[in-house]
Order: C-alpha cells, then sequence, then structure tokens
C-alpha cells in the first residue's frame, strides 16, 4: 500500500492502459488516506471517467493528484488536464447524455456527481482542466 | 494481444472478468462474445463481474451493447455479481444498464437462464 500523497502525484495520460494506472493510482491513495469503500469506488469511478476524456476529447494530457486539507477535513484533490481544443460549450458538455464523441454524455455529468466537489476551466483554443476533489472527516 | 476468456458450459457462454479491462480489451470482448454466440449457437451469456471494483461508463455501455447483440441474435444476457459500491455508484453516474437481467450470482443467473430456455 503506497502512503498518502504529501506532494503532487502527476500520472501521464497517453493510452488505454494510462487510464487504467490511473484508476490504480487512485485507488490507492484514497486507500491509504481511509476512505470508505462506496466513497473509493465513487472517486476511482470518477476519475475513470475524467482521464478518458483526457484521452479522447483533449489528444492525451496528464492526471495530477494531491492531498488537500481545510478546516476538520482533508481530501484527495484530482486534476485532468490537457491542451487539446478545449470546450466550446461548457453548460452544454455538463448535460447528461450530451456528447460529440459517440459516448454517452455521462462522463463529465457523471463525475461531477460522483465528487464532493467539481470544477471545470476550459476555452476553445486552452486546452482544459477539470479538478475533482473527495472530502473525508478527520 | 490480452483477451479476456469465453467458457462454454451447454448452451451458455460464461465470462469471468477479472482484471481491471482498458477500453479496447472491453471491445475485443464486445467482438468475442458476439462472435462466440454463433459459432457455439449459445442461447445464454452470464457476465461475471464480482471481481470488478469498477464499472464506468465505458464498461457499462459495452455490457448494454454486448447484451442487444445477444438478443438480436437470439440469445439472453444476464450480469452476475455485481459488488453493492459498484451498484450504487452505477446509479449515481447515471447508468440505468437497461435490457440487461442481473442476478446475485453465477448460480442464480444459469437458474434464471434455464428457465428462460424452457419457456421457449
Amino acid at each position: 500500500m503506497s502512503a498518502a500523497p504529501t506532494e503532487l502525484v502527476v500520472s501521464p495520460l497517453i493510452t488505454d492502459e494510462d487510464v487504467v494506472r490511473v484508476r490504480k493510482l487512485v485507488r490507492d491513495q484514497l486507500v491509504a488516506l481511509g476512505f470508505s469503500l462506496i466513497d473509493q469506488t465513487k472517486m476511482v469511478t470518477a476519475a475513470s471517467e475524467l482521464a478518458r476524456n483526457t484521452l479522447r476529447y483533449g489528444g492525451g494530457g496528464r492526471a495530477e493528484m494531491v492531498l488537500v486539507q481545510n478546516v476538520g477535513r482533508r481530501g484527495l484533490s484530482i486534476s485532468f488536464i490537457d491542451e487539446g481544443p478545449g470546450i466550446v460549450d461548457i453548460a452544454k458538455a455538463l448535460t447528461d447524455g450530451y456528447t460529440t464523441g459517440g459516448g454517452m454524455g455521462l462522463g463529465l455529468s457523471g463525475a461531477r456527481r460522483l465528487a464532493d466537489d467539481f470544477n471545470l476551466e476550459s476555452s476553445p483554443g486552452n486546452g482544459t482542466r477539470v479538478t475533482i476533489t473527495k472530502w473525508k472527516p478527520f | 494481444m490480452d483477451r479476456i476468456p469465453i467458457l462454454r458450459m451447454g448452451r451458455l457462454l460464461l465470462v469471468t472478468i477479472q482484471v481491471d479491462m482498458h477500453d479496447r480489451l472491453a471491445m475485443t470482448l464486445q467482438d468475442d462474445l458476439t462472435t462466440r454466440i454463433v459459432k457455439d449457437r449459445a442461447t445464454g451469456v452470464l457476465i461475471d463481474i464480482s471481481a470488478l471494483d469498477i464499472v464506468d461508463s465505458f464498461i457499462g455501455r459495452m455490457i448494454s451493447n454486448t447484451a442487444a447483440m445477444a438478443k438480436i441474435l437470439d440469445a439472453r444476457t444476464v450480469l452476475v455479481g455485481m459488488q453493492p459500491a459498484v451498484a450504487i455508484t452505477l446509479v449515481e453516474l447515471g447508468l440505468t444498464l437497461e435490457g440487461v437481467s442481473t442476478a446475485l450470482n453465477v448460480e442464480r443467473g444459469v437458474k434464471l437462464l434455464q428457465q428462460e430456455s424452457e419457456w421457449d
């Protein structure tokens, strides 16, 4: 079992296998932080959706994981970063069932529901950064 | 290339997914299963996911599509062994796995398929 991340953990997202690797990394971090099985499952699933988006729509990129702290709680924050074409209509992209890539259109909206915090920064030509966080009381 | 093995039991096909599948592997399994349904004249397909820690939208879609293709090829699909945490997450993700029958374990899945083929 790996220790909880005290510094940034960066994992590339270039191939299908990298998505599997990120799932495993996220799982290890959540286990080390003592998250419940349900919270682990939700966060790993959300990470899998976003990692795939980075690969399919962003043309590849990376995932960055970091331990975050707040008053009385700590959590795991994961960013999915690409330098791809960016998202033209963010509101639309966050709608259930909307897809430009032939998927189910549940990746972004589903990940948003599964995480505690969700933040999306993107503009056409400037790539995309999606950050999700799962919190746990001390 | 990696492949998920497909076992035949009479007219049933059994797949136990025991690895964390990347997307290409999931697509290969879908193709292999539809091919085997025809080749083995299978009437039922059991997909055991008890070893899977997560089912995301891609794997969920692969399972739904496989069930839909199997149906057109006159075979029923039963998904067995889903972990409770996976079920909770799937619903929150927004995946309903429409058209896919489920059973708690392989034994009950086999029973379900045998009952169905008796009614035919």
